[in-house]
């Protein structure tokens, strides 16, 4: 195996500037699974021919100028491929000889891909699943997650709803599994921050027309029945992973409250017009290569892919392992558009970054949020901690 | 009519009789340019300063103002008596910070969409070469001896030594994250260079070839403040090299560190979002631009406390000062 490295370690380039570098090829692969998938409720929402692969690209510039100073290229493969031919993909892109694997799609297609590529000693880096066992029971040591946990997301949120003091919430959620896992992180996140779960509401999915021309007529009518007669609360909370109903709460509940969660005030890891931290710099990049706006699954390859390059940078090698001892190590910091660095739990492989909290339109907050405090980092006031963790495939 | 005559005698030697001196500084936000008053603090005018103006410096005879209007495209020149607008220079596209050589002939300027240092001749006004350096170029900084333009990159977090005589990249040197300004010593002996993310600034030591060897890293600690608002970016140096004072960003705090030890010995409260800095130049006081607080703080140097502060424009970036 690594046979790109074995060619490379003989050769020593001599920059101009007088210091020896060590000259590294990098080879990764994107590959992405695309699933069947209604409609999402909102236009904007509609999922890119190039989604994510448009991050990798703009990473790959980003990695290859910085590269050109130190004798590194980087070059990133990518594969968007059908749930059932994932498997196929990921056995040729083995194949190829790469060892840097970044997996846009669902749990359990990411936990059987990343066995399999560990058996050939590579390192996936999951950029979209978000389920919370995956970091947990169901950890992998060569799995590095930077897509945020739904704890992470739903904490996010509810340090802001704590600190506006909208302690009392409504959970809504639906009716599927995905749904159903959000709602119990808000569970989980309200017990964590002292906020109360007030009432629970479950909003079945059965399927019905959206998106028909009549469609804002019949939310109108029907959302503020569903959502009448209920305890008294500050705040909804919406647990929608499907995107069928939370797009649909705001402006339509039976009491004035502010949405938040899968509807109204979002958590993401970027959006469009997110330009704090120099982010502008980021945006016009992406802008001019992509011709459209970020979204988070872009940003998450295109950071994972920047994990590689600054440890590629920093360690001076291409090695999977060696690469995932740095970026778990203490050495490790990464800017990332986000304030302050982003690192990794070196306990169950989950990068620390802060959520943005977003309402279609600006950045209104990023958490964590001020008074969320922490022996290790504010960071990790989000998300599985330490303590509570059940992952061993790192110890 | 003895001052009359020393007035007279002055304009005649081509000296300007109100000895003022002013502060000017560039607005990101209002797109304008807020001329104060350095004797007095107050504000003398604000004028149009171009879509995002954002780097701003004067050339060595301290007449013309070169500030860069980044979502214009190129930099904006100002008479710094009348204010009119002078010819403009090219710059490439999105310049951010830029700095003149020491005889005021040549701009070398960061674009930083472009991961471009392109140098313009300031009186032919003409390119004279485009340097490609790393990504998010930002912080410029230049030798005593000016044969070394030292760009920092932010997002490959280098400090590039570019030559000014062939326009080649002689060094490069890895930083931490994010590095935003970089500020040689009087004597060109030491280079600072901030990261903003990483929390630091670089400490390099310069040879008589002008090439750099890192000595020390500098870190920041304020009680009851996080850590991560500990955002270094503007960095100046007295002329004896015996204090470094270093803008913190959101820390809302300019640090003072002993040149010699390179100790931190104490933190000076500024407005909100302190980026950038500069000396009057009889170098009594230290201007910080605040970007959230739209205001300046003056900083008695000698005294290593801030006096007052006044407000400017819309969002403050940079600032340059003259007699």
């Amino acid at each position: 195996m690594r046979v790109w490295i074995s060619a490379l370690v003989a050769s020593v380039i001599v920059g101009v500037w007088g210091s020896a570098a060590v000259a590294v090829d990098v080879r990764a692969a994107v590959l992405r699974v695309d699933y069947p998938r209604l409609l999402p409720v909102s236009r904007f929402d509609l999922r890119p021919d190039d989604i994510g692969f448009t991050g990798a690209a703009l990473a790959d510039d980003d990695n290859n100028s910085t590269g050109s100073f130190l004798g590194h290229t980087y070059e990133t493969v990518t594969r968007a491929v059908d749930p059932d031919e994932a498997d196929a993909a990921l056995e040729e892109v083995l194949s190829e000889g790469i060892r840097l694997i970044v997996v846009q799609a669902e749990s359990a297609d990411v936990m059987r891909l990343a066995d399999r590529a560990a058996e050939e000693g590579a390192l996936v880096f999951n950029a979209a699943a978000s389920d919370t066992e995956i970091r947990d029971t169901e950890c992998r040591a060569n799995l590095l997650h930077v897509a945020p946990s739904n704890q992470m997301m739903a904490d996010a949120v509810a340090q802001f709803a704590v600190w506006k003091q909208w302690e009392d919430w409504l959970l809504v959620e639906g009716s599927n599994p995905a749904d159903q896992a959000l709602g119990e992180a808000y569970r989980r996140a309200a017990e964590k921050f002292g906020a109360r779960i007030v009432e629970a509401r479950s909003f079945e999915d059965t399927g019905g027309s959206r998106r028909t021309d009549s469609g804002h007529v019949l939310v109108q009518q029907q959302l503020p029945v569903f959502m009448q007669d209920t305890e008294d609360h500050d705040v909804v909370m919406a647990a929608d992973a499907t995107d069928y109903f939370a797009g649909y709460l705001p402006y339509h509940l039976w009491t004035p409250r502010p949405v938040m969660g899968s509807g109204g005030l979002r958590p993401v890891t970027m959006h469009g017009a997110h330009e704090a931290w120099g982010a502008t710099q980021f945006q016009t990049r992406f802008g001019k290569s992509a011709g459209r706006y970020v979204m988070p699954e872009d940003y998450n390859v295109w950071l994972a892919l920047r994990v590689v390059g600054e440890a590629v940078t920093r360690a001076e090698t291409a090695e999977p392992d060696a690469i995932r001892d740095y970026v778990l190590s203490d050495a490790f910091e990464l800017a990332a558009f986000k304030g302050q660095p982003v690192t990794f739990r070196a306990w169950n492989g989950q990068m620390r970054q802060p959520i943005i909290l977003f309402d279609g339109r600006i950045t209104v907050s990023v958490s964590p949020q001020e008074g969320f405090l922490h022996e290790r980092s504010p960071l990790d006031t989000m998300g599985l901690d330490q303590p509570e963790s059940q992952c061993t495939a790192f110890n | 009519m003895k001052t009359l005559l020393l007035s007279t005698a002055l304009v005649a030697l081509g000296l300007s009789p109100a000895l003022a001196g002013k502060a000017f500084i560039s607005n990101e936000r209002g797109n304008t340019i807020t001329v104060v008053d350095t004797d007095t603090w107050e504000v003398i005018t604000e004028f149009d300063g171009g879509n995002r103006p954002r780097g701003i410096t004067v050339s060595p005879d301290g007449k013309k103002l070169y500030v860069c209007a980044s979502d214009d495209n190129l930099v904006r020149v100002f008479d710094t008596e009348t204010y009119e607008e002078l010819p403009t220079l090219p710059s490439g596209p999105d310049p951010e910070l830029f700095i003149l050589g020491k005889d005021g002939k040549r701009l070398f300027i960061a674009n930083e969409d472009d991961n471009l240092v392109t140098v313009t001749d300031t009186e032919t006004r003409e390119i004279l070469a485009e340097v490609p350096v790393g990504v998010e170029p930002e912080g410029m900084g230049i030798s005593p001896d000016n044969k070394f333009v030292v760009n920092t990159s932010e997002t490959t977090n280098m400090a590039h030594f570019i030559s000014t005589e062939d326009y080649e990249i002689k060094h490069n040197v890895l930083v931490d994250q994010r590095p935003r300004f970089a500020q040689y010593t009087a004597d060109g002996t030491r280079l600072y260079v901030s990261a903003e993310i990483g929390g630091t600034v670089t400490v390099m030591d310069i040879d008589e070839d002008g090439a750099p060897t890192v000595v020390d890293t500098i870190t920041f600690e304020v009680p009851n403040v996080r850590p991560e608002w500990l955002q270094p970016v503007g960095v100046r140096v007295t002329e004896d090299g015996s204090r470094v004072f270093v803008a913190l960003g959101p820390a809302n705090r300019v640090a003072v560190i002993d040149g010699e030890t390179l100790e931190v010995l104490d933190y000076i409260l500024t407005g909100q979002r302190v980026w950038q800095l500069a000396f009057t130049p009889d170098e009594k006081y230290l201007i910080s631009t605040n970007g959230n607080s739209n205001d300046i703080t003056i900083i008695d140097v000698e005294a290593e406390e801030a006096m007052r502060s006044v407000q400017v424009g819309q969002a403050p970036w940079g600032v340059a000062t003259i007699d």
